[in-house]
């Protein structure tokens, strides 16, 4: 089953992980693939990771991406992409937001947040596209689409044509944040798009 | 058009589609929206129950009632509701009864992964275990039709990555049921144990004729390919296997695994060269294909290979077989011609991609979760923390008190069990350290208390142990989701409910000693516990503050800010572990966008140096 695409969306619990994902999933539900996806619920709101996996093929068995297996990890925070950087397959590419977000252990000053990610990642020869989607929110006025930022940043990594992916993005968001999404998602293109 | 649809959200449409009129359920996760999602549909009554096994008694007086019903819960969930299930097996439906247990492999939100597989061999009850969401509607349907038909409540069981994980599902139109009018039936729903002994005789008929039916059950299949290795395996094993061996094994794909189908087994083992058991946690179906005392030419494999705890994923699988299939066969399965230690698995499935050695895992700074900005159960655990005093803990988001830097739990055993635990605890050190003041103190949430420990306060008070405890009343279920609670005011649908009056309560069961304290306050929090150990009885505390992420009850508060001229760089407000304080050089700041002004963090300054924001800037000015 090697023809199936295994993406893997990281971040931190209230950063929109699961929002991009569910566009993503409309995505690729429309153009007719199969889908599974998987997240895990539970301690996601009280500051813990989350992640999702996304597979989609013609047909998808397993529900969850082992390790090596990732060809795209999509990364909703810096520390985030290194904590699941063992994902990705060789040849795999993570596009990731340059955005710190303190855990616990940093917070209550018992552990630094780490500042030689991006050289880890690139002295281990780890594929990753770095930039700053909560950057871009802001300057579109709201911090909270870099969700929608970063998958405008993804889509130019898939062979799917923008208006399928402004397709979904209308099926998924609600009408009253549309036009604000839509405008993050064509920024975010344009942060990979050269 | 299919639509993307949890396993979760498929349970709840086969159970809709199926005509079904009364669903309850506690909530836990992976179980949750099982419930959730059924209450958007009118048609059905649906219903949190304050336990499971409230929950079940429900649904099996709804389904004796003439309606089918459904109820559902997370594993150990099933712990709890183990008395009504064992029985709802003698007194069998009218109605058809469909009971949900959501399996957690992984532990990822539970405290233990047991396999409930183990419950339906046990009550004798059929299993039916579904593999993607498609098979969780279908067999949430057919369910429902085997209850009726059998006269038998059925397991459905499904683990979180089932529960949770989503695929494409066709759904279809609500088919209404109708079920035979009441009539008084003693000789089957009075068990006593004249009625109990002959209804023990009928259920080990009924599982003959189960067992019958799951040999020619569509929900069993077989899918040929390669016959040199066939595999048996249920549930989202079977997806992780097809992953890893594709058509280089043959499967016998049990959705009906118990009763077991003895002869469809024996014919598809009879057939391969060699029997792999691919499943998560016990082995199950290992130990029905072992009974078959069948000999085949290889031994059958099962949990020699596959891993006996934790959860699996393709890659586990892989690498697990990789090692078998090639001493089987002195070659890689699947490689023609390739030597025994070329390690050229690449032509089996995913399996040589998969069983690569891959990327190290990357050593970066946890990310544990903690307690939200503003939330209630903050201050009460940073005074416990500073207490000689042993913490009988409980399961809910409060269990996060044990986690540094508060570090205040000795023990977190199972839901409800704080008061009770904490009573033998406080007999216990009465018992060796008599004349001593030493005390226990049990904490333990709101719906947890109404959930099962109401129970062990009762015992408290009854049996006069000291053990002092805190009800730590944010309004909701919050670590599940914020589902709704006796004592929260509103039902599942939404609407407003009687609300049970928690002091009241307390004092009904005997306790006389009642304090409800600001649990944002810290002097009153550390006040109300001196009182407490000052007294030697039971007695209980009453912390009533909201969740800070229950909406309608949220209060607007100006958020907090550090002066950075008095403050002395102590660093003592880290130790409230808040989300919006972070150090930044020596200093520390607080992220106003975070910050929800609950001001325990001004509170443990011993410089005033943390204001809320309008003083601060008005000294400014
Ligand atoms: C028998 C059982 N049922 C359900 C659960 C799932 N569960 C864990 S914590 C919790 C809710 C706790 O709510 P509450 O006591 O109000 O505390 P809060 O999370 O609001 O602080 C539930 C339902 C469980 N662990 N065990």
């Amino acid at each position: 089953m090697s023809e199936t695409t295994n993406a893997m969306l990281v971040g931190v619990g209230g950063q929109g992980t699961i929002l991009a994902s569910r566009v993503l999933a409309q995505l690729l539900l429309d153009a007719g693939f199969d889908v599974k996806m998987s997240e895990v619920h539970g301690m996601a709101q009280r500051g813990g990771s989350v992640t999702t996996h996304v597979r989609f093929g013609r047909r998808v068995a397993a529900p969850t991406i082992s390790p090596g297996q990732a060809h795209f990890i999509l990364a909703f925070e810096c520390m985030e992409a290194a904590r699941h950087s063992h994902y990705l397959r060789e040849d795999g590419v993570i596009i990731a937001n340059t955005r710190r977000i303190p855990s616990l252990p940093i917070l209550i000053g018992r552990e630094a947040y780490p500042d030689d990610i991006a050289n880890r990642l690139a002295g281990r020869g780890v594929d990753v596209r770095w930039l700053d989607a909560s950057a871009v929110a802001a300057g579109l006025g709201n911090v909270r689409v870099e969700n929608t930022v970063l998958l405008g940043a993804f889509s130019t990594f898939l062979a799917f044509p923008e208006d399928a992916w402004k397709q979904a993005l209308r099926t998924v968001i609600p009408a009253k944040h549309i036009e604000l999404n839509l405008a993050a998602f064509a920024a975010g293109r344009r942060l990979t798009q050269q | 058009m299919k639509t993307l649809m949890s396993g979760n959200e498929a349970i709840a449409r086969g159970a809709w589609e199926a005509g079904v009129r009364f669903a309850s359920a506690y909530p836990g996760t992976p179980s949750t929206e099982i419930l959730e999602n059924m209450a958007k549909y009118q048609e059905v009554r649906s219903q949190w129950s304050v336990n499971e096994k409230t929950a079940l008694e429900a649904a099996l007086g709804a389904s004796l009632g003439g309606v089918r019903a459904l109820c559902a819960m997370k594993h150990v969930g099933l712990n709890v509701a183990a008395d009504p299930l064992f029985s709802s097996s003698y007194t069998g439906v009218n109605a058809g009864l469909v009971i949900v247990t959501a399996d957690d492999p992984g532990c990822h939100s539970s405290q233990n992964e047991q396999d409930n597989r183990y419950y339906a061999q046990a009550a004798k009850l059929p299993l039916l275990e579904p593999s993607d969401s498609q098979e969780a509607l279908d067999f949430a349907r057919t369910a429902f039709e085997l209850s009726e038909e059998y006269d038998t409540p059925v397991l459905l069981r499904v683990t979180t990555r089932v529960a949770h994980g989503k695929s494409p599902v066709a759904t279809g139109p609500r088919t209404e049921a109708t079920a035979p009018a009441y009539e008084r039936t003693m000789a089957k729903h009075v068990l006593v144990p004249a009625v109990a002994r002959p209804r023990h005789a009928a259920v080990e008929e009924r599982l003959v004729q189960l067992q019958a039916y799951a040999e020619s059950s569509p929900m069993n299949r077989i899918e040929w390919g390669s016959r040199r290795l066939g595999v048996v395996s249920s549930g989202v094993a079977y997806q992780y296997a097809r992953e890893v061996l594709g058509d280089n094994a043959s499967y016998l794909k049990l959705g009906m695994s118990f009763p077991f189908p003895d002869a469809l087994a024996r014919s598809f083992i009879s057939q391969v060269e060699q029997v792999i058991v691919v499943e998560e946690l016990e082995p199950f179906l290992e130990q029905a294909v072992r009974a078959l005392g069948i000999d085949v030419k290889h031994p059958i494999e099962g949990k020699s290979l596959i891993p006996l705890t934790g959860e699996l994923d393709s890659r586990t699988v892989a690498l697990s077989l990789a090692p078998a299939l090639a001493a089987a066969e002195g070659r890689p399965l699947g490689t023609a011609s390739a030597p025994p230690d070329s390690g050229a698995l690449g032509t089996v499935g995913e399996l040589g991609n998969l069983s690569a050695p891959g990327r190290e895992a990357e050593q970066v700074v946890g990310r544990p979760p903690m307690f939200c900005a503003g939330c209630p159960h903050r201050g009460v655990f940073y005074e416990l923390g500073r207490l000689p005093v042993m913490v009988s803990g409980d399961i809910g988001c409060y269990a996060l008190g044990a986690m540094p830097p508060f570090a205040a739990m000795d023990t977190c055993i199972d839901m409800g069990a704080s008061i009770a635990a904490g009573l033998g605890f406080q007999t216990a050190l009465d018992i060796l350290r008599p004349g001593k003041p030493a005390r226990t103190i049990a904490v333990i949430g709101d719906s947890t208390f109404f959930h099962s420990g109401m129970t062990g306060l009762l015992d408290a008070a009854y049996n006069s142990v000291g053990v002092i405890t805190i009800i730590l009343d944010n309004r909701i279920t919050a670590m599940t989701g914020h589902q709704e609670n006796p004592g929260s005011g509103f039902a599942l649908s939404g609407a407003p409910a009687r609300e049970a009056q928690l002091a009241a309560l307390v004092r009904a069961i005997g306790i006389e000693m009642v304090q409800t304290v600001d649990p944002f306050d810290l002097a009153q929090v550390r006040e109300a516990i001196a009182v407490a150990m000052g007294d030697p009885g039971p007695s209980v505390i009453i912390a009533h503050g909201p969740c800070a992420l229950l909406r309608r009850l949220a209060v607007k508060r100006l958020a907090y800010q550090v002066d950075q001229d008095t403050c002395r760089k102590c660093k003592a407000c880290l130790r409230v572990a808040c989300p919006a304080l972070c150090v930044e050089g020596d200093n520390v700041q607080i992220d106003a966008e975070t910050c929800v002004g609950c001001g325990i963090c001004s509170q443990v300054c011993r410089f005033d140096s943390i204001r809320q924001a309008r003083a601060a800037e008005g000294g400014e000015e």
